[in-house]
């Protein structure tokens, strides 16, 4: 017996992609629990834990929703890349960078400003201009140099996180942080609102408005329909006159403003000062989660509130269970496999031919 | 020298869409030269992957030294003593010749002695006249560096039949040269070689016989010394029955496009246009003929901008420039790219989308960049649906689920329905299609000459030049060789200009 692929004559309809998915993350689910077997404890009740707290509480469901606005903000930056088939895995760096540019105007460009009003905005343009610096840069080699972005994007990203630790190690460390690396802690007049005492905070709408105006973008604009057809085939772009350079570049940048603004909004939303990891490494699970949410910006909200879900879920089993919280990365690892193995069985069909 | 190495008997193999070999003869002798002719497509790179083991054939015979054999994989094709130089080459970029050499030997045991393989190659790079550096690594060598790497793999293991691809397409005349030394060389020791070509000098240089291929069938073998550059390229683009439709008068008038002293460089940075000057009228179809790979894609995606160059390029009297698409459309410049499915179809978006990929670009078509709902385009491609005769099940099918014939109604619909060009750049616009949509694209195109367009129709096949064009220009090697008549009685005088010779 030999095991034969065979291409589909049509394309995979919605609800068979939706399941595709299903299955994926309950085959990872599968897996998780064999390591959770393996540590001794009982997998259904770390399940359990998993979700009881972020979902079944209110503290702990606003302790999902601000889990989810950075991973929101890079999952959707990475998205506009994806559509166009540049495989942008800088996000993590875009939103440190954001974050670093967003916490140099709070403590040092403009530390007399008082008025919220303005001062805000002002933040919110800093992060988004950093990080649309560092989607730029790959975007200009790719463009007029050839040079692999999935290369230069990951590069990029690791001295993004140096220039962080440089920072909060070194000439940023704050007077009151008893040595700790940690940056002074922004203004009030630069944090954005906070509505009770949960957490909850203006970055997390900004964040869900971001999804539909990427989805605006992506779906009701010429920028939108470019996307596709270069996104299809760069020469057909080409050939139906669509500078694909420039589009390019414009696509990086606009994948890294967002980015950038979602790390500005973990500063001015939650954080309040910059420290070295302050990221888990939310732009490397946004590419899981664009892909999860098949680059769909609504999907991507539902998606991105659900790693955030586990992200708190799995500081609960820490916590609890004494399980390592770093299980979700793992779970993470798992569930791209199995993703990536659902894309074949969703273009190929299976057949068994007797050799 | 009579004594048959290897004999193909009635090969037949079908694809999905085409008959690829129909029933084709072919025997190798030993010490011989053989060459295989034939245009694009006619066949012979197919036959000789089936030789190879790539391939299975649906029915015939091969016969090695008398034998019938059963040539299931290229290993083998091996084993049997059959070597083949592909187009692309199957090395290892970041190694180097010597371990290159010995990835594919199968007697060097766990820790390969490497030195033992090196002085093989260097006795054998002396004895063969072929130059390589066992040292060298693969990227750091030009691709003529490459090919004769591949040639020492094949003299490495004693390979008696050796197949070249297109061994010259990518070589520059003196390293052409220098591979047919080598190739005499190896025919001298014994071994002989099939040579695939659709460039009839070099395959009178070389061969000592040749069979044509022609739409999967053998049109003849003949011996290369009894034979001229004339009979060839008959039998190479041939008669065929095709159908016959009305050509319009030419009613040439005003000076549409206008092309001067234009260079352009093909992917390698090899210059493949030389210099080429010519104009096409308003009402008029310009054939340019010629062998394939004569600076036919460089010259058309120069024109429509795709491809940078030097010279000067005028669309009714106004420069447009280098490499600038939207200043063609602008301009109204229709492209028919010979490659649908690479250049001008988006295979992943639906047929609806596809006619509309122009949306923003054609001055004919007034969207809102900032409200734009790709979905609504559904209604007005159904005119187009209808007019073009595109059959689909739905205008939300993907576009590269449609026939060949399909794909093409989308582009001429695309190019020529939604805006009336003013040139239109036609580049083997019938290649791979049948009969009905062939005949499709004809009257589409004179129905566009009646109206008034320029066109310029870059073909292979003759036939089809001389049913749709006024005037007839030859492409060899990047220049224009000369002009001549559409008519049938002009066929020799094209076919010699397409050699090469000139008037």
């Amino acid at each position: 017996m030999k095991i034969r692929f065979e291409k589909r004559e049509k394309k995979p309809s919605k609800l068979l992609i939706f399941l595709a998915s299903l299955l994926s993350v309950l085959i990872a689910l599968v897996f998780l629990g064999f390591i959770i077997l393996s540590l001794g404890d009982n997998p259904l009740t770390a399940y359990w834990q998993l979700v009881s707290w972020g979902l079944g509480t209110v503290p702990g469901l606003i302790q999902s929703l601000v889990s989810m606005m950075p991973l929101l903000f890079t999952s959707l930056g990475v998205l506009i890349a994806f559509k166009m088939k540049l495989w942008n895995i800088g996000a993590e760096g875009q939103f440190q960078m954001g974050a670093f540019a967003a916490t140099w105007g709070a403590l040092y460009l403009f530390p007399h400003l008082t008025n919220p009003w303005f001062f805000i905005p002002l933040l919110m343009m800093l992060g988004m201009v950093a990080g649309a610096f560092w989607g730029f840069l790959p975007g200009v080699m790719r463009a007029y140099l050839g040079v692999n972005e999935i290369l230069s994007t990951l590069m990029l990203n690791y001295v993004a996180i140096y220039w962080v630790n440089y920072l909060t190690y070194g000439p940023w460390k704050g007077p009151h942080s008893y040595n700790f690396p940690v940056t002074a802690q922004f203004p009030q007049s630069a944090i954005f609102p906070q509505y009770g005492v949960g957490g909850l905070n203006l970055g997390i709408f900004i964040s869900i408005g971001m999804a539909f105006f990427v989805l605006y973008l992506v779906r009701y604009t010429k920028f939108g329909f470019h996307l596709n057809i270069a996104g299809d085939n760069l020469r057909v772009g080409e050939y139906a006159g669509i500078n694909v350079k420039k589009m390019i570049i414009l696509v990086m940048v606009m994948g890294g403003a967002i980015s950038g603004l979602g790390g500005m909004a973990e500063m001015s939303g939650v954080l309040f000062r910059l420290q070295p990891n302050f990221s888990p490494g939310y732009g490397y699970t946004a590419v899981i989660i664009a892909w999860l949410a098949r680059l769909d910006p609504i999907a991507t909200i539902i998606v991105s509130f659900f790693f955030g879900v586990l992200l708190v879920g799995s500081q609960q089993l820490q916590l609890f269970m004494q399980i390592p919280s770093s299980l979700v990365n793992a779970f993470n690892g798992i569930l791209l496999f199995s993703l990536l193995a659902s894309e074949i069985f969703l273009h190929y069909k299976i057949k068994w031919v007797r050799s | 020298m009579n004594e048959t190495v290897l004999e193909l008997t009635k090969i037949v193999k079908r694809f999905p869409s085409l008959t690829a070999n129909d029933n084709v003869d072919f025997d190798l002798k030993k010490g011989e030269v053989h060459a295989l002719l034939g245009e694009n497509g006619a066949g012979k790179s197919t036959l000789m992957n089936i030789v190879y083991g790539i391939y299975k054939a649906d029915s015939g015979d091969v016969k090695i030294n008398g034998k019938k054999v059963e040539i299931s994989s290229p290993r083998k094709a091996i084993e049997y003593g059959i070597g083949m130089i592909q187009q692309h080459f199957s090395l290892v970029p970041s190694f180097d010749v010597t371990q290159n050499v010995a990835l594919g030997l199968k007697d060097l045991g766990i820790i390969p002695d490497l030195s033992k393989v090196k002085k093989q190659i260097i006795e054998i790079s002396k004895k063969y006249k072929i130059s390589v550096d066992p040292d060298a690594k693969i990227w750091q060598i030009s691709a003529g560096e490459q090919q004769r790497v591949e040639i020492i793999k094949l003299l490495y293991v004693k390979s008696q039949i050796m197949i070249l691809d297109e061994p010259t397409a990518i070589l520059t005349p003196q390293e052409a040269e220098g591979l047919f030394e080598t190739i005499r060389e190896m025919t001298k020791n014994g071994a002989s070689v099939i040579f695939i070509s659709h460039k009839l000098k070099e395959v009178l240089e070389i061969s000592d016989r040749i069979t044509v291929l022609r739409h999967g069938k053998v049109i003849g073998s003949v011996k290369t010394s009894e034979t001229d550059e004339n009979e060839l390229a008959k039998m190479m683009v041939g008669r065929e029955v095709v159908i016959k439709i009305e050509k319009p008068p030419s009613k040439a008038s005003g000076e549409i496009l206008k092309v001067d002293d234009l260079h352009v460089m093909n992917d390698k940075g090899l210059e493949a246009v030389k210099g080429v000057s010519f104009d096409v009228r308003s009402g008029e179809v310009l054939g340019i003929a010629g062998v394939e790979g004569n600076g036919q894609k460089e010259l058309s995606e120069a024109l429509y901008g795709m491809r940078n160059y030097r010279g000067t390029v005028t669309v009714e009297g106004i420069r447009v420039k280098p490499g600038n698409v939207m200043d063609r459309i602008k301009h109204h410049v229709a492209y028919i790219p010979q490659d649908r499915k690479a250049d001008a179809l988006c295979g992943g978006l639906p047929i609806y989308q596809n006619l509309f990929i122009k949306a923003f670009s054609s001055p004919s078509m007034r969207f809102n960049p900032y409200f734009f709902v790709p979905e609504r385009l559904r209604s007005p491609s159904l005119k187009f649906i209808k007019d073009y005769s595109i059959s689909a099940s739905s205008v939300d099918l993907e576009a590269k689920f449609l026939s060949g014939g399909n794909m093409q109604k989308v582009v001429l619909a695309r190019e020529i329905g939604n805006n009336s060009p003013k040139l239109i750049i036609a580049v083997h616009p019938t290649r791979g299609l049948d009969v009905g949509a062939e005949e499709f694209v004809y009257n589409v195109l004179m129905d566009q000459k009646a109206r008034g367009a320029a066109i310029l129709l870059i073909a292979g096949d003759l036939f089809e030049i001389f049913n749709l064009s006024d005037r007839v220009a030859v492409l060899y090697e990047g220049q224009i060789i000369g002009y001549s008549q559409p008519d049938e009685s002009h066929l020799e005088e094209i076919g010699l200009m397409m050699a090469g010779v000139k008037k």
